[in-house]
């Protein structure tokens, strides 16, 4: 069987401004193709305005089970958050 | 439908589940995606791959009854319009078999799969298309029953497949109004036009119906696969509500529907119509239906004549690494 070409994933800038975000992913043989591959499949309608591949295997990912240890700390922490204050009506809007 | 006749695993009863397929369970009825690396029962994994396997290889093969009549299009217009639909194609099987690979098995291994027979793809693209007519009504009623289908599973419980699916409905309607302003130009035009139209249509009801599948009674594999959201409605509920949309449809066409007995029903608030011929169905799915031969070989020809050239390019990325590589320890 002949060698498959390495997984790439894609993330594309949409027209607005924000960040790249994960659309999917490809196989190519090199950058240069996932980028020409991404343009193909995954901006036909104007979707995006740049483009970044990277190598699925060069990912590194938190584990799902871990999710609890992982993100509990934060979960506690409720004065994080705006809504944790009582703001008199009288100040108006904050 | 994209995924008929998948196998799945034999119901299990809450009392046989082990703690974590409970807790699976569990999670799946709060209407939780379930992601690649997280645990899921092994039939679960199993029936995903099939199924989605099953539905990439559709949208592959399913480029080339349509494929067949682009150099023939009547019109430049129509040509480079029915060019992007069938692109569509290509990138919706590449979502699908990138959803199917987060489940371990390659995208070589679904190629073998398929080439060898072992994997299915949907009966309805191992019909021909005669004429340009066909072009229209497979948009309209192929690519329509296919939405029928694709809507619902954008809930299914696997996160990528559930994702895939998002977005080839985005670029569905595109494909079933395209179809339909086909069928439109071709019911105005001349009377031999009309008749193509009506003839296309003759040939496509009943395909179309068997894409959803057999009927519920002899649907042996829908109870899990549904408690596991991996199928949303049944193949007679689907297969009611296409014709239900599809009858006005062909109406407003002028054009008359296939079946002798179909009928509004004032009380199901539907229509009743015939099933299809199942064992014509079961035959093609056997392999033994007009195209057959014809699909899987210009697939597997694609992907013998395309070796070297996928070998040529992995050499190329190989030998261009190396050169930027830095050298190692001086």
């Amino acid at each position: 069987m002949s060698k498959e070409w390495p997984l790439w994933e894609v993330f594309i800038r949409g027209q607005h401004g924000l960040n790249h975000r994960h659309v999917g992913s490809l196989h190519a043989p090199d950058a240069e193709m996932a980028i020409m591959n991404a343009r193909d499949v995954y901006t036909r309608r104007n979707e995006g305005v740049s483009i970044w591949v990277v190598r699925s295997s060069e990912i590194t990912a938190s584990s799902p089970s871990d999710k609890g240890p992982l993100f509990e700390p934060s979960n506690s922490k409720v004065y994080r958050h705006p809504t944790f204050f009582d703001i008199p009506e009288e100040v108006g809007h904050m | 439908m994209y995924a008929q006749l998948v196998k799945s695993e034999g119901m299990k009863a809450r009392e046989e589940m082990s703690p974590e397929e409970i807790a699976f369970q569990e999670r799946i009825d709060r209407g939780e995606k379930i992601e690649p690396k997280e645990w899921m029962p092994e039939g679960y994994r199993k029936t995903l791959i099939r199924q989605i396997g099953q539905h990439a290889h559709s949208e592959i093969v399913g480029q080339l009854p349509e494929g067949n009549w682009i150099t023939r299009a009547p019109t430049l217009e129509r040509k480079a319009i029915l060019l992007a639909k069938v692109q569509d194609e290509a990138g919706h099987g590449l979502y699908l078999y990138s959803a199917a690979e987060t489940l371990g098995v390659s995208r070589d291994e679904l190629m073998e799969l398929l080439h060898a027979g072992k994997m299915k793809y949907s009966s309805i693209f191992n019909y021909p298309t005669l004429t340009w007519a066909d072009i229209g009504a497979v948009g309209w009623l192929v690519d329509g029953a296919a939405i029928m289908n694709q809507v619902p599973l954008q809930r299914t419980s696997f996160g990528p497949y559930s994702r895939a699916m998002i977005r080839i409905c985005k670029e569905e309607s595109f494909h079933q109004r395209q179809g339909y302003a086909i069928m439109m130009k071709m019911a105005q035009g001349t009377p031999e036009q009309k008749r193509m139209a009506q003839d296309a249509l003759n040939r496509f009801w009943y395909p179309a119906l068997m894409m959803f599948g057999p009927s519920d009674k002899d649907s042996v594999h829908s109870a899990q696969s549904m408690a596991w959201k991996i199928k949303i409605n049944t193949n007679d509920e689907l297969r009611q509500k296409f014709v239900d949309q599809t009858v006005p449809q062909a109406e407003y066409l002028g054009l008359t529907v296939p079946d002798p007995d179909l009928k509004w029903n004032e009380d199901k608030g539907g229509y009743d119509f015939s099933e299809p011929d199942w064992s014509e169905f079961f035959e093609v799915i056997a392999g033994n239906g007009p195209c057959n031969k014809d699909r899987l070989g210009a697939r597997v020809r694609a992907w013998e004549d395309g070796a070297w050239f996928r070998e040529g390019l992995m050499a190329h990325a190989e030998k261009q690494a190396a050169r930027r590589a830095p050298v190692a320890a001086e």
